[in-house]
């Protein structure tokens, strides 16, 4: 059985239709990548999940159960975790806040603030600091650290590479497969082709909300994803 | 894939409702104009109180309603303008028409340094800050024992050499004269290039600022309008009332009613306030003491209203019966109203 | 005017109006909404304490252990049933709503209680009082409150800044949205932050009752003397909003010594210097809540 499956979601922002029908599924332990041009619905898709928005019709299934139209708090304790589009880090807070915040799901499981710290050495140097006050790749690395510290067996990632250098969104995806190595699922959204099929078990495809291709990135051709990417 | 376009509500009614409203308006106005004959003093006097709140109210829509200027200080401007007239009439022996154009403008005076300050507050301390200024005005009215006779109140002399049916019918006849014309004003503000700019600043000022709109001159315009209005209104009360104290005049009562009346009737409309106004007096005549009950009543009205239906009466009918009587609204309307040509 | 005597006066007004301000400032931190009930709530704590009083004959401060926690489940189920409702809707309905309790407010504990002023029986803290210095003598009741107001502060500081439920504030205060994808449920955190400042409210009205006479009426003032306080000193700071209130009792009680019916324009227009001069508040930080 999948750990997640979407099935048939329609996502609307008030009369605006976003999604359109969108099937999805990730088994344990894999690593799923959601790639798209900007307003494909990626992210709409993301944060469905995660239970910010509810879908008008569809359901989305975790670990069987229904999840959808739950609140997002009640997601993330049931498992769920999500690093948000443009890091979403709590200005009020410093570093080691932030990352305690993660703490408020009350999981239990292997990720605390030492082992945090140990993944990214940079967030324990700056611990006491506003957590604002980091570069955007080490705001990244502590908004995907809050993320582990809610101790989630799924992580939903919303273009961590974005407004980042190449050498430091690397470094993060090295990080990201640390990740996935202890046996967490990882879900991303990237508008990083490249690092998607590197990274990924498999790919879906976003056009206009709604898949437009999917498949294991060794099956799947570079004309094919273009076509699916950009459409016709 | 987004199929918008703006509909203007009238369209495929526009020539219904050119009828429509011509014929509303000349069965009013006949009613209004006849009222003195067939109604009496009593019925003149409950026009009169009727017309004054009704005012009030769409002044206090087109602030709030439509700009988002919550303002709980209204009644700074009814006390403003009911002293002003008395200063003016007694005190100056100026005619009573410039009376009370003097106390609108009063008002408006007042309302200028006011702005000044309590533009650099936002939402509820905005409101808040209203509140204070009428404060300080009723203080500052209640402490002139000389000239204002402080708490005790003064009364209006410049009416008492007439017979009193013709004060009545003045009164009736300004206050049917300059209510009609502030409402007619409001809707054809609400109506305008400017109303749209208003609702536009109530949403998102940042937003409206972006596209080019001078937010802070729409706001001072709107703000300086309803002081003007309000004190106006203000004026007219207190040429019916005779009598003014500090503590009547700028009590904050004056705001509650206005609120309660826009909420309950729908906020944002023209009908909406005429509905709360009517069922307001309606409800003054069951609660005949009008005391706490009615006003513990109303507020509860208000708040549960605000709660399930924050459209108000008037949205409920509108949105059921997709019917106005003074369009102002502007409608997105779904590709499915392509039928209906823009 | 005996200078010393009216500024220590002053100084000890104010802490009331400290009190009254952080539990605004509270709930304006955390949810970014005005509670315009807010002074009519501090009277109606007053007038529960009264009930109990004559009920049990406790003494006015015991009865804070059941007004206290009275009020706090008052707010929480207020703002759960009520104003939560309305929080993503824009200012408008959360003041609209505040401003129709406040009347609710007011005309009930006028049909119930009638106009008559009241007062809390102190028995002997009413009038006990302590000699400063030499030459000002100080009452136990005022300093009771300015010790309650700091303890306050401080509590709420460490509240925030040490505990699990303290960040969540924050983190909610900050971006609601993303406390809740952290597993913070933004619902249950405004209800415990309005249950926490209708605690403080209870707090502060059964010192104003046992200070002086209250009536029905007296709520608004309240609300003004609070939001004067956040005004001078500061939005956004705990201890700003300490130091307004203090400096708006300063102003009350010079402006009463020159002139009695200056005691509340004196305060209404210090406000109004610091707006215009200094818009943020003499003390103003980005974040402190």
């Amino acid at each position: 059985m999948s750990m997640l499956v979407v099935d048939s979601i329609e996502v609307f922002y008030g009369e605006f239709q976003a999604l359109f029908g969108v099937n999805l599924e990730v088994a344990e332990g894999e690593t799923v990548a959601i790639i798209g041009a900007n307003g494909a619905g990626k992210t709409t898709l993301l944060r469905t999940i995660a239970g910010v928005l509810c879908p008008r019709s569809g359901q989305v299934l975790y670990r069987g159960m229904r999840i959808d139209g739950h609140p997002a708090y009640a997601v993330t304790r049931l498992g769920i975790a999500m690093v948000p589009e443009g890091r979403k880090i709590f200005p009020s807070l410093s570093v080691r806040e932030n990352l305690l915040i993660g703490r408020q799901s009350g999981r239990k499981g292997p990720w605390n603030i030492e082992r945090v710290f140990d993944l990214f050495p940079v967030l324990r140097e700056r611990a006491d600091f506003p957590g604002i006050d980091l570069s955007g790749g080490q705001q990244q690395m502590l908004a995907i650290g809050r993320a582990l510290m809610s101790n989630p067996d799924l992580i939903l990632m919303d273009e961590i590479s974005l407004g980042l250098a190449p050498v430091v969104v690397r470094e993060l995806y090295e990080t990201v497969q640390e990740i996935t190595r202890a046996g967490t699922t990882v879900v991303i959204v990237e508008q990083d082709v490249t690092r998607s099929l590197q990274v990924a078990d498999r790919v879906y495809c976003l056009l206009e909300g709604e898949v437009s291709l999917s498949g294991r990135p060794v099956d799947l051709s570079r004309e094919q994803i273009s076509l699916a990417y950009f459409g016709v | 894939m987004i199929k918008a376009r703006v509909v203007e509500s009238a369209a495929g009614w526009k020539q219904l409702s050119v009828i429509w409203f011509t014929a509303l308006g000349v069965l009013i106005i006949g009613a209004l104009i006849g009222l003195p004959v067939w109604g009496g003093p009593g019925a003149m006097r409950m026009m009169v109180e009727f017309l004054t709140l009704l005012t009030l109210a769409q002044l206090w829509n087109l602030l709030a309603g439509y700009t988002g200027l919550v303002s709980i200080g209204q009644q700074a401007w009814i006390g403003i303008g009911g002293y002003a007239l008395i200063v003016v009439a007694d005190d100056f022996g100026l005619p009573i028409p410039f009376g009370l154009v003097l106390a609108g403008v009063a008002a408006a005076l007042l309302a200028l340094p006011a702005a000044a300050l309590l533009f650099r507050l936002r939402g509820g301390y905005f409101s808040v800050g209203t509140w204070v200024v009428a404060e300080i005005l009723r203080l500052l009215v209640t402490n002139s024992t000389d000239w204002l006779r402080g708490g005790l109140g003064r009364t209006l002399a410049a009416t008492s050499a007439m017979a009193r049916e013709t004060r009545e019918l003045l009164t009736y006849a300004l206050t049917v004269v300059i209510g009609l014309g502030v409402i007619a004003l409001v809707h054809l503000l609400m109506r305008s290039r400017t109303g749209l700019a208003l609702t536009a600043i109530r949403d998102s000022e940042t937003a409206a600022a972006n596209l080019g709109i001078e937010t802070q001159r729409a706001k001072l315009f709107v703000y300086l309008l309803c002081a003007f209005g309000t004190g106006l209104v203000g004026a007219l009360i207190y040429l019916n009332l005779l009598r003014i104290t500090p503590d009547a005049a700028f009590s904050v009562q004056w705001t509650a009613f206005m609120i309660f009346i826009v909420i309950i009737g729908g906020i944002g409309t023209i009908e909406g306030p005429i509905i709360g106004t009517i069922l307001f007096f309606v409800l003054r005549q069951f609660l005949s003491d009008f005391g706490e009950w009615s006003l513990i009543l109303l507020g509860a009205v208000a708040v549960l209203m605000m709660l399930f239906a924050p459209e108000g009466i008037w949205g409920i009918v509108r949105r059921r019966w997709q019917f106005e009587i003074f369009p102002v609204h502007r409608r997105i309307g779904a590709s499915s109203d392509d039928s209906h040509a823009a | 005017m005996d200078w010393a005597s009216t500024i220590v006066q002053g100084l000890l007004l104010g802490g009331f109006y400290a009190l009254y301000g952080i539990g605004l400032s509270l709930i304006f931190g955390v949810m970014r909404l005005v509670n315009l009930a807010h002074g009519d709530l501090i009277v109606c704590a007053a007038y529960l304490s009264l009930v109990l009083i004559d009920v049990s004959g406790l003494p006015p401060l015991l009865t804070l252990m059941i007004v206290i926690p009275g009020m706090f489940g008052l707010g929480v189920v207020l703002q759960r049933g009520v104003l939560n409702r309305v929080l993503g809707s824009g200012p408008m309905p959360p003041l609209l709503i505040t401003f129709g309790i406040s009347i609710i407010i007011q005309n009930g504990l006028l049909l119930m209680f009638t106009a008559d002023t009241q007062r809390l029986p102190a028995g002997s803290l009413e009038t006990a009082s302590v000699p400063l210095g030499g030459w000002v003598t100080v009452g136990v009741l005022p300093i009771l409150n300015m010790a309650i107001a700091i303890l306050a502060i401080i509590g709420l500081q460490q509240f925030m800044g040490r505990t699990d439920l303290g960040r969540a504030f924050r983190a909610t205060s900050d971006d609601p949205t993303t406390a809740e994808l952290m597993g913070i449920d933004s619902k249950q955190i405004y209800g415990l932050a309005m249950g926490a400042s209708l605690a403080l409210i209870a707090v502060a009205g059964i010192l104003l009752g046992m200070r002086t006479t209250f009536g029905p009426s007296d709520g608004p003032a309240r609300l003004i003397y609070a939001f004067e306080a956040v005004i001078i000193g500061g939005l956004g700071s705990l201890w700003g909003t300490f130091a307004g209130g203090l400096l708006l009792g300063v102003a009350q009680s010079i402006g009463a010594a020159i002139n009695p019916g200056w005691f509340q324009l004196a305060g209404h227009i210090l406000a109004l210097l610091v707006l215009a001069i200094r818009p943020t508040g003499l003390f103003a930080r980005t974040r402190d809540l």
